[in-house]
């Protein structure tokens, strides 16, 4: 009835190992960020107890509606907390394995590195660097394809936004010397 | 007769040439949202947001709006060609869909879905017209009490009704609401959780938060699952779309099942993914035959087809008719309306007739568009997963970091965009869920507003919510659905309802 014989094949070659370790649990992670939202409960409603928690002549003080707010987070992630150690003496599943954060990293590190690079050098040449080396050193794609297909979507997305629809991005040397 | 006078006019809004090419390239768009993986339906919405900015408000909304359709539609392609649900509510299309695809009825199956998307939304869109102008209308007298109260009741049948933790869903919400809170007060002018920092001034917009979120952190999950794919090909003739539809009313049962399911758990918080599967067990449990599905059964793909986009659609019922989103993409497209200086509420229904009747004829429109589109592009489309991962994750970084930076021309937002992406990973992998933290974030202040306000009327009585029938029985229903588990297990506990032991 239809060509359902063709089949679309993708290889994937830097696929995690299923049996690399484990480099923290579920647990512990669960735990760190309650003990950190616990935190920011406490920093929250201390400032907003400061800023005025209680009624005055006209109603509720601003810092009225996110005290009350933070001490139900305070609460929730105290209970989270408690639940965590809890289910922690339970064997505890993997956050992440090893194979897999270096995959996330790969992916983590560079966007850290355009969000840096971005304040000096601009958005779009930022963008090319980021595509270009990314495809090239994580994806080992072919130099040619990656810087083509890099310029290719920073000019599309310069002609879309700073030209067509009138956003205007940041620009640092490069596209001050085309005079933009 | 009125809302059917007022289509048409909104038909009449959208007919040129500029509206229809806008609609156009967001189904495109949209369907290539849908199919690529590590980005879906609030994802795409989020990043390519943006673009609209510079557009009239009905330009923008109906060219989301496509974007979201096309998001819906596109979804089923990986579901049914490689076993991948590109969202969490294409899950239940996988148990029938991809075994139909390996026995080479991969046409049928893809025919079968995008039709009962269509019939799905369809019935949605017919609900949004005549019952949202009545809500909205009746919604007209509420005070701020009565607001209040509604968004207690969403808030607490998230919490209620939700099958996370009860804790996580406490825990997501709180956050929310407070990370609406931070920047200028708008009833005092005080200056709240800012720490003295100039850029924390502004507040935290929901939409960097959101494209932090789902974009950035989706990039960061995918990459730690594996990439390869097989799947099958396939291009659907116009024999093979008449034979599915021939057989349509075959299945009337199943698609109005489906979508009374959808529609009901998209206007209450229950959400696409409980319609999805719903739907698909319903189906399976009143069949004559049950133990046929899962092997390649058409059933087993209009089910929950229909259910999930009866439901995505109908989740703009109450955004529109309520300015109280139904969804985390109605969020976000709640988001988008108050970018455009629209404000959402009742009101909306009277100050912009030539928009909210726009947007709901973009969604027959877009619909019937979005069915004949699918069907004749899914070999591109199906052959965009030949790209790699490698080439279309950086790409999704630059345009959420696009998306960010656009909307308050703010380099501060990028680095709040990419905190976002950490705290939205971390989330999700511990189960926090993520949409009730959307929801809060952009309801928070007027649900802050609506309290305060209704404190200053009644002199800071709390019986204010409980003084009239109203605002009285909405908010006694919101706290018993708050403690719903509870009640449940007392009722229980005191044998009632007496249901039968579930057979072994």
């Amino acid at each position: 009835m239809s060509q359902t014989d063709l089949e679309i094949v993708v290889d994937d070659p830097t696929t995690p190992e299923d049996d690399s370790p484990s480099v923290v649990s579920s647990g512990t992670i669960e735990i760190f960020v309650c003990l950190l939202l616990l935190a920011l409960a406490a920093t929250l409603g201390y400032d907003n107890w400061r800023t005025g928690a209680s009624w005055d002549s006209t109603g509720p003080e601003p810092g009225y509606f996110p005290f009350y707010l933070s001490v139900i987070l305070g609460g929730g992630s105290l209970y989270g907390l408690i639940a965590a150690f809890v289910a922690h003496r339970a064997a505890s599943e993997s956050f992440v394995t090893r194979a897999q954060a270096r995959r996330v990293m790969a992916v983590f590190v560079p966007t850290l590195l355009f969000c840096l690079v971005m304040q000096f050098l601009g958005l779009y040449v930022a963008s090319f660097l980021l595509i270009a080396g990314f495809m090239r050193l994580v994806g080992k794609i072919a130099l040619w394809k990656s810087l083509l297909t890099a310029f290719l979507f920073t000019a599309i997305m310069f002609v879309t936004f700073d030209i067509a629809f009138d956003v205007i991005m940041p620009k640092g040397p490069l596209e001050a010397a085309f005079g933009h | 007769m009125e809302a059917f006078g007022l289509l048409l006019h909104g038909f009449a809004v959208l007919l040129t040439w500029k509206t229809l090419v806008l609609m156009m390239v967001g189904l495109v768009l949209g369907i290539f949202v849908g199919v690529l993986p590590g980005l879906g339906g609030p994802n795409g919405v989020a990043i390519l947001l943006p673009l609209t900015f510079t557009m009239d408000p009905t330009s923008a909304i109906v060219m989301l709006s496509c974007i979201y359709w096309g998001a819906l539609f596109g979804g089923a392609i990986t579901s049914i060609l490689f076993n991948i649900p590109g969202e969490a509510w294409s899950v239940a299309t996988t148990f029938d869909g991809y075994p139909m695809a390996q026995q080479g009825r991969a046409a049928e199956a893809l025919t079968a879905a995008f039709t009962s998307s269509f019939i799905g939304s369809l019935v949605a869109v017919l609900l949004i017209t005549f019952l949202a102008p009545m809500i909205s209308s009746f919604a007209l007298k509420f005070g701020p009490p009565e607001f209040f109260a509604v968004y207690l009741l969403t808030f607490c049948s998230f919490v209620g009704l939700g099958r996370e933790a009860k804790h996580k869903t406490v825990i997501s919400m709180s956050l929310g609401l407070l990370l609406a809170g931070v920047g200028m007060d708008t009833v005092s002018g005080n200056l709240r959780m800012t720490f003295g920092s100039s850029e924390l001034l502004r507040g935290i917009n929901f939409l960097v938060a959101v494209i932090g979120l789902f974009g950035i952190s989706e990039i960061l999950l995918t990459m730690e699952e594996r990439l390869a794919l097989r799947g099958h090909a396939a291009s659907i003739s116009l024999r093979v779309v008449l034979s599915v539809w021939k057989d349509l009313p075959k299945y009337w049962v199943t698609l109005v099942r489906s979508s009374f399911i959808g529609c009901w758990l998209g206007i209450t918080p229950g959400g696409a993914i409980a319609a999805s599967f719903m739907g698909y067990n319903l189906a399976k449990r009143f069949a004559k035959d049950p133990e046929s599905f899962g092997k390649g059964r058409i059933e087993g793909v209009f089910a929950p087809e229909t259910a999930a986009h009866a439901s995505g659609t109908s989740a703009l019922l109450p955004m529109l008719a309520l300015g109280i989103p139904g969804s985390g993409t109605a969020a976000i497209l709640l988001g988008g309306l108050m970018v455009w200086g629209l404000n959402p509420g009742p009101l909306l229904f009277v100050e912009h007739k030539d928009f909210v009747w726009g947007l709901i004829a973009s969604m027959y429109l877009g619909n019937v568009v979005g069915l004949v589109l699918v069907l004749t592009t899914v070999p591109i489309f199906a052959s965009i997963l030949r790209v790699p991962f490698a080439a279309v994750a950086p790409m999704i970084v630059v345009s959420c970091a696009i998306g960010a930076y656009a909307i308050q021309n703010a380099m501060f937002d990028i680095w709040l965009m990419l905190g976002f992406g950490v705290v939205g990973y971390v989330f999700k992998k511990i189960g926090i869920p993520l949409a009730p933290f959307t929801l809060a974030l952009v309801l928070g202040n007027r649900a802050e507003d609506a309290f305060r306000l209704s404190m200053i009327g009644a002199g800071g009585n709390l019986k204010v919510f409980w003084s009239n029938g109203l605002v009285g029985s909405i908010t006694t229903l919101a706290i018993v659905l708050l403690f719903w588990p509870v009640i449940d297990r007392l009722l229980r506990c005191v044998g009632w309802p007496r249901r039968a032991k579930p057979a072994a």
